[in-house]
């Protein structure tokens, strides 16, 4: 039992991790919480939704909702926090990222419908290895994370936007001084978080075959307590800790109670950020005066 | 744009005299007074109703958001205890409503203490995180706990509270309690405001780190906040769960923190008329404009947007210290944010 267990909180840990990773990079770059981040994975999950109804191959469906989603959240940044130049400008972009989550939320209940829909893009089928079940749905999500951890690894440390990116995380106003557009960077930052996004939206509502317009507030918030347990704006730690949250879900279904299932996520990031705030990857911050 | 601009200022330099002042406030208590005789609608009074217990919510928001500066996202928990616990004591034991609130309010404070202890050390975004996650195992527990909580199915025929012999029930009698309960909060926050305490909570949401050089504990000011705020939340979920009569988990959900953080941030962050405003606003409109009812979550996130990009400071600003705040300003010689990335940084 306890090998099923972990298997399926691998896989459910790989998506959390993409999730984890929009919300890790956007922190590096603009230390802001995106909150609208996991409402613009459930809209592209509904594009992806839509597009298998009109009979697109799978993986056109995926890459083009993908693709949808990483538009998404660029105008989310472009439209809820660029603008903002408040002097509390801290508060004033997590009150209008907040904004724009219940927005998005709540259009795709008008758009969409609040029922929860079936969502039947791959066949599922179970094979058994011993007294291990797996489906091969659960094979496809382990595959095509690692092949999107691959590609953002390349992106990231090894392409010259990459490097960018990095040098913004650091420090926006010297990266400005290099010569770097940084609106541009910021960006594509949020473009590429929320095409990861996109690309496990679409997993997660063929995983469970239920797509809804609150889907993205549990995975998301699970997906930020991940970020936050890996260390805040490391990308490592993001990954890391999305595993780890899926894999502490899982088990503490399966032994300790399933009721509280949504529940062990919070209580893991309650602790970390008790024991060490900044997390497992992550460096310790210091505020200057 | 210019003119709504120039008559938006006017309006805001329009100074009452004391006279007017005072006549206008004998003419809103009067009119506070006999509502109950003039309205027959017992609809239209729930909803008045309804106003006074989303303006109290709102208050106790603001204390610890616009006050105090922590972004709490999990309000509606300490809401939901109170209400809960000033219940289950009623139910179970048998207490006297009093008792059983003043119970409810003292456990629902310590216990925001305890949850604002992690939070101390960080900043915005993570107190933001910790709340909602925490309003969150709460609400689960409420489902999950069937015990003790009676799980989804919630609590029926909460009983009314007796004083001095006299049972509270009707909504006239509930309409005159709520309003009772709306005075007492606004005449707290004013003397919260005016109190060299409450100067100490602003001056450690201004810049902590300052704070702390002239001799003001920030974790002190920053933990007392939170449980003062959570303790009133608590003050009207008793009322709230003796006025309907029954409660259940699905009250207490993520949805109406959203709901409370909006009206306050619409209404005026530190701003004791903005949150009164942004409640009465956010509660009644949406009750008149039942057509368009369905549109109400999505214009509250668009104008939470809108709000933060073009007025921060939301309708009802703290008006009381913008010459104090013109001066920091110039000081620091941020004009309309275009040192704000220097200012991030350190916040």
């Amino acid at each position: 039992m306890f090998l099923q267990h972990l298997l399926n909180g691998i896989v459910i840990g790989g998506i959390y991790a993409m999730v984890a990773l929009g919300y890790s990079m956007v922190y590096g770059v603009l230390q802001i919480v995106n909150w609208a981040h996991a409402d613009v994975l459930m809209f592209g999950t509904f594009i992806g939704l839509i597009l298998t109804g009109l009979g697109l191959p799978v993986w056109a469906m995926v890459i083009i909702a993908a693709s949808f989603t990483a538009v998404l959240g660029m105008s989310v940044e472009k439209i809820a926090y660029r603008p903002i130049k408040s002097a509390n400008r801290k508060m004033a972009v997590l009150v209008s990222a907040l904004g724009m989550s219940t927005f998005l939320q709540n259009l795709a209940q008008l758009i969409f419908g609040s029922s929860t829909k079936p969502f039947g893009a791959i066949e599922k089928e179970n094979y058994q290895i011993g007294t291990i079940m797996f489906s091969n749905m659960q094979v496809i999500i382990l595959i095509i994370t690692a092949i999107m951890l691959i590609i953002l690894y390349i992106i990231v440390y090894k392409s010259k936007m990459g490097v960018a990116m990095r040098a913004c995380s650091v420090s926006i106003e010297n990266a400005k001084l290099m010569g770097i557009n940084t609106n541009r960077i910021i960006s594509m930052t949020f473009g590429i978080g929320a095409f990861m996004a996109g690309i496990a939206g679409v997993l997660i509502g063929t995983y469970y075959s239920a797509v809804y317009p609150t889907m993205g507030y549990l995975l998301g918030m699970k997906a930020f307590a991940a970020a936050i347990l890996g260390g805040i704006g490391s990308i490592s730690g993001a990954v890391a800790g999305g595993f780890v949250i899926g894999i502490i879900e899982s088990l503490g279904a399966g032994y300790i109670s399933s009721g509280y299932r949504d529940a062990y996520a919070f209580i893991v990031m309650i602790i970390i950020l008790v024991i060490r705030p900044s997390g497992i990857f992550g460096a310790k911050h210091i505020d200057k005066v | 744009m210019g003119k709504i601009k120039e008559l938006y200022g006017k309006l805001g330099k329009t100074k009452l005299s004391n006279k007017t002042k005072s006549i206008l406030m004998i003419l809103a208590g009067l009119a506070a007074l006999l509502c109950p005789f003039i309205i027959t609608s017992k609809y239209t009074l729930h909803v008045i109703i309804s106003c006074f217990i989303y303006a109290c919510l709102t208050l106790s928001l603001n204390l610890i958001i616009g006050w105090s500066g922590q972004f709490s996202l999990g309000h509606v928990c300490f809401f939901g205890m109170g209400a809960y616990v000033t219940t289950l004591l009623m139910t179970n034991f048998g207490m006297n409503f009093f008792f059983a609130w003043i119970i409810g309010i003292v456990f629902t404070a310590g216990f925001a203490a305890l949850l604002c202890l992690p939070t101390l050390k960080l900043r915005g975004d993570y107190i933001a995180v910790v709340t909602l996650g925490f309003g969150e195992v709460f609400r689960l527990f409420l489902t999950n706990a069937v015990d003790i909580t009676r799980g989804p199915a919630g609590i029926p025929s909460v009983p009314d509270p007796t004083v001095f012999g006299l049972e509270i029930s009707g909504k006239t009698a509930y309409y005159y309690f709520a309003l009772i309960l709306l005075i007492g909060f606004i005449v707290f926050m004013k003397r919260f405001n005016n109190s060299g305490f409450g100067m100490a909570v602003m001056t450690v949401n201004e810049d902590d780190i300052a704070a702390t050089a002239l001799g003001l504990d920030p974790r002190k000011y920053k933990l007392s906040a939170f449980a003062i705020g959570g303790g009133m939340a608590a003050l009207v979920g008793g009322f709230y769960a003796v006025y309907m009569g029954m409660i259940a988990p699905t009250s207490f959900s993520y949805a109406e923190s959203i709901k409370m953080v909006s009206m306050t941030v619409l209404g005026g962050m530190a701003s004791i008329p903005g949150s009164i405003l942004g409640a009465f606003l956010l509660t009644a409109l949406p009750e008149m404009l039942r057509s368009f009812s369905e549109y109400r979550m999505v214009i509250y996130g668009a104008a939470m947007v809108i709000m933060m990009i073009f007025k921060p400071d939301g309708i009802w600003g703290r008006n009381k210290r913008r010459k104090n705040e013109y001066k920091y300003v110039a000081m620091r010689g941020v004009k309309n944010g275009e040192n704000s990335a220097s200012k991030k940084r350190n916040n």
